[in-house]
């Protein structure tokens, strides 16, 4: 069709997709595959739409998502590891007015970072919690995570997770919701386009419910991590929805909002 | 008119990091430091932005600290023995993110749950570096009600000064006793100094990043070696002792809070035997005032540490002190406080 | 009619592969050649069939490719 006309004109070229103003080029340090990286530019996409770069303050502690400053144009902290919920709890008490999101693996938020995560859940804490769901920790070496499936081998668990010897998946989203104080508590995943939209409206609500003070938002979200389970990015994909949506099934938990 | 008023320690200190305009306070419930938190409660609430939060944990609330600090705000946390030891990882990262935050230290006995008397245990902790990495933190050791207040007031303006977590190290007498005590004036906000740096929101500049952490390209050595020129100038500057009767005595303590209050007592009861002590006791007990320790150690042949500990700070004396100085050490473990009694006692077998 | 575009960043695209799986008109196929840290990154190789939904853009975990749409007007 294309030998027949001369020469095209493209009228009105919009952006459908692309980088983010509140993100800069540096380039990102996750694996191929990671969906961490499509996390990271949906919040930077709801930062844009909300106006809030120049207020936004983020919080990621070290793993997989440890160089989140150099990619976001915002004011970042990086607390220690686990330690995210009372840091940004700190943040938002200093500064309630400026719009605090955590960023935390599940090794951080389910398990070392428990204690200060059902706490800030339970005082309501007016701030937006991403917590990315790998079912193992990603950055030291694909070791066994709370989240981490019966039978699902790692590092730390070669012979597939007992019960018996390192207990359940353990489920933060749903126990969270048992507390009155969270506001807004769904686990998302981005592993295709309907998946990423729902996620990125998530995220924007859970921007929303802190701007408008509403309280707590907790936005799970569950991520492939190729590297560590051995599979190639699309071979991850459909281990989310064969394996870990049956533990960790998608939709909103509680919406209080 | 003269704002005096007959305070606990505990609450002395809490008033006092208000008026030096401390906003924002995280600690956990502990004693023999109950009272310091529960004054907070009270009126933290009513000064002006003022955020008080009872924290998950002590390790939650060192990390609120460190959150509130990152955004440039005055912020404290207190605590006693087992509670500071919880925060030792917060106070490395608040130290190697340069961060100015104030930690209050009640200490009690111990190791392990100890009890709820007074101690001076925690020493090596303030003063080595509880947590990892190298790095410093201004420890201020108050001996008096007074005086743990006038600390807590400076502590904010040295935590600003040299972007630091500043130490106040006192005991649970100091914290639980009562005395006279001329509160300062509020700090005008005008007068704290602002933070660039902090994470405020970025607006109309670059993001600023809150970190301890330089992997590769980034530089750590080059944030260690700055961070450790600022120790050299608090080392030249910010040095504060006290001496009693040190000219020419026959013996001359080193101690510090609690127990160099008793020795003072032990030289009046030395006095009329005709017995002359002298008394070095160190404020800062980091940095400790080494030169001035080496000069006294001039005029006598022996200098004694007494503490209430198995003995801590008689290592830092034994390093300041003249080769040929002789150091001996008194030390009551457990919660036991010596009565200027023991000491005198202890001090006759030296002269 | 609807058209797209697709700018691929060879250096950002560590060939994760997953666009190509996404792309509903197989508009993105690997280039067969490698970037500086050696990924086979992806290319716009059948551009008269991209209909500019996006799909590549929003399934990147790297934000490699940006993608923009346009009415196509011909010009004789």
């Amino acid at each position: 069709m294309s030998d027949k006309v001369t020469s095209v004109k493209k009228k009105d070229m919009t952006k459908v997709v692309g980088r983010p103003d509140s993100m800069n080029d540096t380039q990102f340090s996750y694996c191929p595959g990671c969906h961490h990286g499509i996390i990271n530019r949906l919040i930077g996409e709801a930062i844009d739409e909300l106006g809030i770069q120049e207020e936004t303050i983020g919080t990621a502690p070290v793993g997989c998502s440890v160089f989140l400053y150099k990619w976001f144009d915002i004011d970042v902290v990086q607390p220690p590891h686990g330690r995210v919920s009372a840091v940004a709890t700190g943040i938002k008490r200093a500064k309630p007015k400026k719009t605090v999101f955590a960023y935390q693996g599940d090794g951080d938020f389910a398990s070392i970072g428990t204690n200060n995560s059902v706490h800030a859940a339970n005082r309501g804490e007016n701030i937006t919690v991403f917590f990315i769901n790998n079912t193992l920790y990603g950055m030291t070496g694909g070791e066994m995570a709370p989240t981490t499936l019966i039978g699902q081998k790692t590092t730390t668990t070669p012979g597939g997770r007992k019960a018996k010897d390192f207990g359940y998946p353990i489920k933060m989203s749903e126990m969270l919701a048992r507390l009155d104080g969270p506001t807004y508590i769904t686990r998302q995943a981005v592993y295709d386009v309907p998946r990423i939209k729902s996620a990125k409206r998530a995220i924007v609500k859970g921007f929303k419910n802190q701007i408008e003070e509403k309280g707590y938002s907790l936005i799970e979200i569950l991520s492939a991590c190729p590297i560590n389970w051995g599979l190639d990015p699309v071979e991850a994909v459909e281990r989310i929805k064969s394996e870990v949506e049956t533990v960790y099934p998608l939709g909103d938990i509680i919406d209080r909002g | 008119m003269v704002d005096k008023q007959l305070m606990r320690g505990n609450e002395a200190i809490a008033e006092s990091a208000i008026r030096a305009g401390c906003r924002n306070y995280f600690a956990y419930p502990i004693t023999p430091q109950a009272e310091l938190l529960q004054w907070m409660a009270v009126h933290m609430p009513e000064a002006e932005g003022g955020t008080f939060l009872q924290a998950e944990s002590e390790i939650g609330a060192i990390n609120m600290v460190y959150g509130a600090a990152s955004a440039g705000e005055r912020t404290m946390t207190s605590s006693s023995s087992p509670g500071v030891s919880l925060k030792q990882e917060g106070i490395s990262y608040l130290a190697g993110a340069d961060l100015p935050a104030v930690v209050v230290n009640i200490m009690r006995g111990g190791p392990g749950l100890g009890n709820i008397q007074p101690a001076q245990g925690d020493y090596f902790q303030a003063t080595k570096g509880g947590g990892h990495g190298d790095y410093r933190i201004i420890t201020l050791a108050p001996s008096t009600v007074p005086e743990a207040s006038r600390l807590t007031y400076d502590a904010f303006d040295l935590a600003d000064a040299y972007r630091t977590p500043v130490m106040i190290l006192a005991d649970g007498m100091i914290g639980q006793m009562m005395e006279p005590v001329e509160l300062p004036e509020r700090k005008p906000p005008e007068e704290i100094p602002p933070k660039p740096w902090a994470t405020t929101g970025a607006k109309g500049r670059e993001g600023n990043v809150i970190k301890s952490f330089a992997l590769g390209g980034e530089n750590l050595k080059a944030m260690n070696v700055a961070r450790f020129e600022r120790y050299e100038k608090i080392e030249e500057k910010e040095v504060r002792y006290e001496e009693v009767n040190t000219d020419n005595p026959d013996i001359i303590l080193a101690a510090f809070g609690t127990v160099a209050r008793i020795v003072k007592s032990t030289i009046r009861l030395a006095e009329e035997e005709g017995l002359e002590i002298g008394l070095f006791r160190p404020v800062t007990v980091w940095p400790f005032p080494a030169a001035r320790l080496n000069e006294l150690s001039a005029e006598v042949d022996t200098v004694l540490t007494v503490e209430m500990n198995a003995g801590q700070m008689v290592e830092d004396v034994k390093l300041a002190v003249r080769p040929e100085t002789e150091t001996p050490f008194y030390g009551e473990v457990g919660g036991v406080v010596p009565t200027p009694g023991n000491i005198l006692e202890e001090v006759k077998k030296y002269v | 009619m609807l058209r797209g575009q697709v700018d691929v960043d060879s250096e950002r695209c560590k060939g994760c592969g997953l666009c190509i799986d996404a792309c509903p008109k197989d508009v993105l196929d690997f280039s067969g050649d490698f970037n500086s840290d050696g990924y086979n990154y992806v290319e716009f190789a059948n551009p008269e069939e991209c209909v500019g939904c996006g799909f590549c853009g929003m399934v990147c975990p790297d934000m490699a490719l940006t993608v923009y749409s346009f009415e196509e007007e011909e010009v004789s």
